[in-house]
């Protein structure tokens, strides 16, 4: 076998389990026969809302507010998305108004 | 499995379609531009399934970086998700061999939709879980297989519908605000992610936002568990 597949093969299989590994951790961890500790459960009921907040950051995160457009198309976007969702609490509405206009947004009106 | 769980599962997963197929094709397009075709594409979407780490990949897979330099780069990118099974451990466990599948597959966007849901009562949960599971990683999957199949051939300017991701996360955001008694949780999370960002920038803030979360809602979960939760991810 050629190092030209086998080189990129062994590199996928490392990155493959170490990925699966660190979503296995808090099975390994708590996931046993056992009852899974208190003070576990009532973290993971608590975070939720945390990680989601988080992951909200985590897509804005390459917004930068020195250089034009200075994250209008983003945050007008997101704005949107909040106000359509709180209206209607429709999740398609939400989600497809706010991406279309964020498309227009970034293609034609902030070039 | 029933057709309405797989209808109901196909439609909370449609922001995920749009944001995994093109996510994935923009994938497809750069992995068949560093020289590998779309099989490689398939086999990487099927048994690694990450974001931002295959494109990390990429840049790995003509060798020449350590194996110890890989695995911790690996387990940095992709160390949040020790936080997500937390969340899941009673309901996964219940799910049998059906529940290492749901451990291998809980992406960042599979993790929010389980919890966004509220699934009705008619429907089966493990099911519904498994479904949307294994949508999500369809969708992955084609689109990466996609995107290194037809390259640039594409017709239309599809310029950010990736913001798809950002306004689904939005969506589940304020479900969670409604749904939940207290709102500190989602307001810790808010300022840990800011803070984060600002102190440790936009390559390094997710693992310790995600750190400080843990520790600050360990220290008001007394004051929050007052006013009982409904239970989560239903």
């Amino acid at each position: 076998m050629s190092s030209d597949f086998l080189t990129p093969f062994l590199v996928i299989l490392v990155v493959a389990a170490c990925t699966f590994l660190t979503r296995f951790l808090p099975f390994a961890l708590f996931g046993g026969g056992k009852e899974v500790p208190a003070l576990v459960k009532n973290l993971g009921d608590l975070l939720p809302p945390a990680v989601i907040a988080i992951l909200v950051v985590y897509c804005l995160k390459g917004v930068s507010f020195m250089v034009p457009p200075h994250g209008f198309p983003e945050f007008i976007s997101v704005g949107i998305v909040a106000l359509l969702h709180i209206w209607k609490r429709n999740n398609l509405l939400s989600i497809g108004g706010g991406t279309l206009l964020y498309m227009v947004l970034i293609q034609m009106v902030f070039i | 499995m029933k057709r309405e769980t797989l209808k109901y599962a196909f439609i909370q997963t449609l922001p995920v379609l749009f944001g995994y197929v093109f996510m994935g094709m923009a994938f497809g397009i750069l992995l068949e531009k560093a020289g590998y075709n779309f099989i490689w594409a398939f086999f990487i979407s099927l048994i690694i399934y990450a974001g931002s780490m295959q494109f990390v990949l990429i840049s790995m897979l003509g060798g020449g970086m350590g194996l110890l330099s890989m695995i911790v780069l690996t387990l940095s990118v992709q160390s949040r998700h020790i936080f997500y099974g937390l969340s899941f451990i009673e309901k996964f466990k219940a799910m049998g061999k059906w529940g290492w599948y749901m451990i291998f597959s809980l992406t960042d966007e599979t993790y929010s939709l389980l919890c966004g849901m509220n699934i009705p009562k008619e429907l089966n949960q493990k099911q519904v879980f498994l479904a949307v599971a294994a949508l999500d990683q369809s969708y992955w999957i084609i689109g990466c297989t996609l995107g290194a199949v037809i390259g640039s051939f594409i017709g239309f300017d599809t310029t950010g519908i990736d913001f798809a991701m950002t306004a689904l996360f939005v969506v589940i955001f304020i479900e969670q605000w409604y749904s939940y008694q207290s709102h500190l949780p989602a307001l810790v999370g808010m300022v840990c992610g800011v803070a984060s960002l600002v102190i440790f920038g936009a390559g390094a803030f997710i693992l310790p936002a995600l750190i400080a979360s843990v520790c600050l809602l360990l220290v008001f979960k007394n004051s929050i568990k007052q006013g009982e939760n409904q239970e989560v991810c239903q």
